[in-house]
């Protein structure tokens, strides 16, 4: 909503400053986005009549007017606008007038000469004021112009356009008056209302109105006026108070339906009389309807969708927008005058469906006053009278039911417990009689009836605001609140996500946030997912899908950087990913159909240190990664499978299970994507559930042996087909209680080892916690374990 | 005998002399050795009368002792030197750069999530987290916002091409308010909850991402006032930009699921953006119809909900000024984090 402060000030006029009233706007919920001067400064300018245009004897394009401002001596000054005639009022610039050029800087208008012929001045374009674009001629002021007078005064430069941000539920705000009430509830000034007297009809002739859908219109006020001139100027003061508002001049007729709007926030609309076919009929569309509308755009209506119709069909859309056959145009002699009243759920979403939104639809699905249609007409009336003529016919009311107000009850009580403050019932009284609204006291508090222009009133709560916001949110005080100091629970079997985020950090990998939608293509390379969660309205293709993984973000992520020359890039992310699944139900956490976990990614790329001296550079490998990952597991027993991931390297893809359960994988990226992708390296990658990086057991004590540990080295040649893991499951699950640990410690390849077989080290840690072992005992327990891998493996002792 | 003060004299003058361990040993032999002078000297007091044999073994006894100590203070010295040696030889640069793997950081959003958890935990504030695609019912239908809602406009919507149980479209919550209506039906009162999390809407400037953070506050029950909503989120703001020169201020505003509602807005009183309003959170009492949802009765219980930006809190804290920088993933912007 946008007007000027001297409209609102016709209206209502506070001792208050400009910024003043913008910051009690502000403050009482209808925000003021912008405040901004109808004009730069300027000063000089004042109003002048021309009283002959001769042509200038050295120059055809220019011409010698002769201006009167005022003074017994007329002005000579030269002029290059085609537009000026004898007669005209002009802005005139005299010698030492100060105007703010198109740069913003102030300068002066001197005395000069013009091909040899002095000029006392400018006449000036409205351009050349700074208060619009036109700069095709001298801008015509109105024909009663005091001559002499500064233009400031006479054009209303000095005032300010104020822009208001209002909320949804403020739509009786949506109009000079609603602000005007609104800063008369808040700042106790006297509101001026319009004057609004009945216009006489000085003919009988109607239009016959019926309103079929009784749900949807509540109210159609019609009146017929004949024999206008709809190509009437409009007068400066109405172009100038629609400019204050952002809405260009059109014609007469349009602009006083929107004049109206503005004032009083009562939309109407204008037919051509004669191009309407027989009577109007206010009912819903029927499937296979279509009408063309004002904005040429020709829509399809349906059973939902409120018709004004004729005997022609669909004629416009109710409270939305005209139509284009039946519109009134400048050339049109009789015209219909519609002011309807329609409900808000009847309007509601539909200019959506149809992808445009006009002012009318704006103010009826918020719901619009059912009180004024009348009082509209007649305003509309007396402004079209005194622009255009013509002979009005009686004005039609035609009720059919009008919203219920209904007294709604609000206690002193309640309100004091809501908001936290102790408000006297004599307040609360004022406050309503200062909003205008109808209130009876009752042993508890107050019934109030909310106007017809407030649809916002339906609760207590409704009205517990209307208290704060007029006592003032900043008198409310800021309290401590006095609570109950239950401790919160602190489960030490679950670590809280930030120290997992932490312990990845702390192992090199820089925490990223990318976007949960994606390419196509990233989910169906990193993923295998070709049929991904799609957006309906995604903002680019490159956004368009929801990601099924991390993979491609991250490998995005190292693209980025490495474009921007950083050479070394490990980043990790914890995210959401999201999955089509049947299998998952409706429930406290989860919606039905979709599966969306939380899962950390993470990608090396580059060297596997920072690079320093004294250390050979090389580049991370699968089994840094893969320490990382034990690393932020340990203490959990987890496992390593050889898989197949789309993303991954087939030979260097592992799953990672945690007691027997898949909860993520790791790889080096497959070598197609390394190429598709461009990257001179191969990353490697992981993603984990971040569920199962939560799980933190609690730690349980043993005892600590006072006597020494037996150290025992297993050397063993196998096949290089068996997994190193497969041999440490083997001989962890078969060891005594007296192992206490167990590790693989080298891997050995090449001379005295045979082609296809690998050598592995194992170190066996041995101790009981009551006495010192024997050899005896250390030996049985080496010889065990290689009989066991022996007869399971085929694993030698390496000699 | 005449010779045993010469003889002392000598040798402490060669201990003194000598700088290599052997040679030390050498020299000792040459005094104290089994044909060492003064054992030769010892040697000679059998010839000696008894009283004069007796007197000149004293004497030269306290001669050996006197030797014997130069000598071990001799292999200390010498000892000390050579360690001396060897530690000057083994002298590192101490300036070079220390090795090892690097220490990567959290990401400023997370960061600043971090500060705002661990301020509401202060006060008994659990931490919730819930679903990104979410149902029409909770992102909106349940926080009073319903079909046609010209407050509906108020947020562009992405939505999803699956659907819930009644046939809707699935959408991406356009706010962490969801939170409120699921922790709500989970927990019995005294509810208080804050939910930071990830939210999306059809939006992409310098000034909005279509994905972007949030965090939701909620306090429900029996007596929590609107006033308790100005102490405890101007007590948070200070806390969290430590600084108790902050104005803050709370204006009428409208959400479907507060009434009354505020928009919160804040003020430095020092640095770059002092004196200038800054749109911080939106806030107000929660509707009864949305108690009603949590299935509580608004009768008894009432409360407070808030909902800020994340990354309107890091810009301030951190001065940053382009919201996009939050999602380039660029490693120079993140690093400066640590």
């Amino acid at each position: 909503m946008k007007f000027s402060e001297s409209w609102l000030r016709s209206f209502v006029d506070p001792t208050l400053s400009t910024e003043e009233l913008a910051h009690a706007l502000t403050m009482a919920g209808l925000e003021v986005e912008s405040l901004e001067s109808a004009a730069p400064p300027c000063t000089g300018v004042v109003v002048a009549e021309i009283l002959e245009v001769a042509r200038h004897p050295n120059a055809d394009r220019l011409s010698l007017c002769k201006v009167n401002v005022g003074e017994p001596a007329a002005l000579t000054i030269v002029c290059g606008a085609p537009n000026v005639v004898a007669g005209m009022r002009v802005p005139c610039a005299r010698i030492g007038a100060r105007l703010t050029g198109a740069d913003g800087n102030a300068f002066e208008i001197k005395r000069s000469s013009l091909r040899g012929v002095d000029s006392q001045g400018m006449l000036c374009s409205a351009k050349e004021l700074g208060i619009d674009d036109d700069h095709e001629g001298i801008l015509a002021l109105a024909s009663d112009a005091p001559i002499g007078r500064d233009v400031r005064e006479v054009l209303e430069l000095d005032d300010t356009a104020l822009t208001l941000s209002l909320t949804p539920n403020r739509a009786d705000c949506l109009s000079l008056l609603g602000v005007a009430r609104e800063v008369a509830a808040i700042t106790g000034a006297a509101l001026v209302l319009p004057v609004i007297a009945p216009v006489a009809a000085t003919s009988d002739v109607r239009h016959p109105v019926k309103i079929s859908a009784t749900g949807g219109c509540g109210r159609f006020a019609g009146r017929v006026i004949r024999n206008v001139d709809a190509a009437a100027p409009v007068p400066h003061w109405m172009k100038r108070r629609l400019k204050s508002a952002g809405q260009r001049s059109i014609s007469a007729l349009v602009d006083v339906t929107n004049y109206v709007m503005l004032e009083l926030g009562r939309p109407l609309h204008v037919y051509d009389l004669n191009k309407l076919s027989g009577g109007i009929d206010v009912r819903f569309g029927r499937k296979g309807e279509r009408v063309k509308l004002l904005n040429e755009q020709t829509v399809e209506v349906d059973e939902t969708v409120l018709c004004i119709t004729d005997g022609s069909g669909p004629i416009g859309l109710a409270g939305i927008m005209g139509g284009d056959s039946t519109k009134a145009e400048t050339d049109s002699r009789d015209i219909f005058l519609e002011a309807a009243f329609f409900f808000p759920d009847a309007i509601a979403g539909r200019t959506r469906r149809y992808n445009f939104s006009s002012d009318a639809a704006h103010r009826f699905e918020r719901g619009v006053d059912f009180d004024n249609n009348v009082s509209g007409i007649e305003r509309a009336t007396e402004l079209i009278l005194s622009i255009c003529g013509g002979e009005p016919g009686p004005t039609v009311d035609d009720v059919a039911q009008l919203p219920s107000r209904l007294p709604v009850h609000v206690r002193s009580a309640r309100a004091a417990r809501v908001l936290g403050i102790d408000v006297s019932d004599a307040e609360i009284g004022a406050i309503f009689s200062r909003l205008g609204l109808a209130c009876t006291r009752t042993a508890d508090g107050f019934d109030v009836t909310p106007p017809s222009y407030r649809f916002d009133i339906a609760i207590e709560e409704d009205l517990i605001e209307e208290i704060a916001r007029i006592h003032g949110y900043e008198r409310i005080p800021a309290n401590q609140p006095r609570a109950r100091a239950a401790m919160l629970p602190q489960h030490e079997g679950v670590r809280p996500s930030m120290r997992v985020k932490e312990a990845i950090a702390a192992r090199d990998y820089q925490e990223v946030a990318n976007f949960s939608f994606v390419e196509a293509e990233w989910e169906r390379d990193f993923c295998g997912n070709n049929a991904p969660i799609r957006l309906l309205n995604p903002i680019s293709s490159q956004l368009s899908v929801m990601r099924s993984g991390l993979a491609g973000s991250l490998v995005s992520n190292v693209r980025y950087n490495l474009n921007r020359k950083q050479f070394r890039v490990r980043v990790f992310e914890l995210g959401r990913v999201f999955r089509a699944d049947s299998s998952v139900g409706a429930g406290p956490l989860t919606v039905a159909g979709i599966d969306q976990p939380l899962r950390i990614g993470a990608i090396a790329y580059g060297s596997a240190y920072p690079e320093q001296w004294g250390r050979a550079g090389r580049n991370v490998d699968f089994y840094d990664v893969k320490g990382d990952i034990e690393r932020l597991l340990a203490p959990a027993a987890i496992r390593f499978e050889s898989t197949t991931h789309p993303a991954l390297h087939p030979g260097r893809s592992a799953a990672v299970l945690l007691e027997g359960k898949p909860i993520g994988w790791l790889g080096e990226l497959h070598p197609r994507w390394q190429q598709k992708y461009e990257l001179p390296l191969a990353p490697v990658l992981f993603e984990l559930d971040l569920d199962a990086l939560l799980a933190s057991p609690m730690p349980l004590f043993r005892g600590v042996s006072k006597f020494p540990p037996v150290i025992r080295d297993l050397a063993l040649v196998v096949d290089e087909s068996v997994p190193a893991e497969a041999l440490l499951e083997a001989m962890r699950s078969a060891c005594p209680a007296l192992v206490t640990d167990l590790t693989m410690f080298d891997l050995y390849r090449g001379k005295g080892i045979d082609a296809g077989k690998k050598s592995l080290a194992f170190r066996v840690v041995m101790q009981d916690t009551s006495k010192t072992l024997t050899d005896v005992e250390t030996e049985a327990v080496m010889a065990q374990l290689l009989q066991l891998i022996a007869q399971r493996f085929d694993a030698k002792l390496r000699t | 005998m005449d010779n045993l003060e010469k003889i002392v004299s000598d040798a402490l003058e060669q201990f003194g002399r000598i700088v290599d361990a052997t040679e030390l040993e050498q020299a000792k032999a040459r005094f104290l050795g089994r044909t060492g002078a003064l054992t030769d000297l010892l040697k000679g007091l059998g010839k000696l009368p008894a009283e004069a044999r007796r007197e000149a073994g004293s004497r030269i006894n306290a001669a050996k002792d006197q030797l014997e100590a130069a000598l071990a203070q001799r292999r200390d010295a010498l000892a000390q030197l050579q360690l001396d040696a060897r530690l000057a030889g083994e002298a590192l640069d101490v300036t070079l750069p220390g090795r090892g793997a690097g220490c990567a950081r959290l990401h400023p959003l997370t960061r600043t999530q971090e500060r705002i958890e661990a301020i509401f935990r202060s006060i008994g504030f659990e931490v919730a987290d819930g679903p990104e695609i979410e149902t029409d019912w909770n992102n909106f239908t349940a926080l009073n916002n319903p079909e046609n809602h010209p407050a509906r406009s108020m947020q562009d919507t992405f939505y999803v091409d699956k659907q819930d149980e009644a046939g809707r479209p699935l959408l991406l919550r356009t706010h962490t308010s969801p939170m409120q209506v699921r922790y709500a039906r989970m927990h019995a009162p005294p509810l208080k909850v804050i939910a930071p999390g990830r939210t999306y809407r059809v939006d992409s400037d310098a000034t909005h991402s279509p994905m972007f953070q949030q965090v939701e506050g909620l306090w429900i029950d029996e007596d929590v006032s609107f006033a308790d909503l100005k102490g405890v989120y101007t007590d948070f703001l200070r806390r969290f930009f430590e600084t108790d020169e902050l104005q803050v201020r709370f204006r009428p505003s409208y959400f479907p699921f507060t009434e009354p509602s505020a928009e919160i807005d804040m003020a430095f009183g020092a640095g770059p953006n002092k004196g200038q309003w800054l749109e911080i959170s939106g806030a107000g009492q929660v509707h009864p119809a949305v108690i009603r949802n949590f299935g509580l009765d608004p009768e008894k219980y009432i409360g407070f909900a808030f909902g800020s930006g994340i990354e309107r809190l890091a810009m301030l804290r951190y001065g940053i000024h382009d919201l996009r920088l939050f999602y380039d993933g660029d490693l120079r912007f993140l690093q400066q984090f640590r």
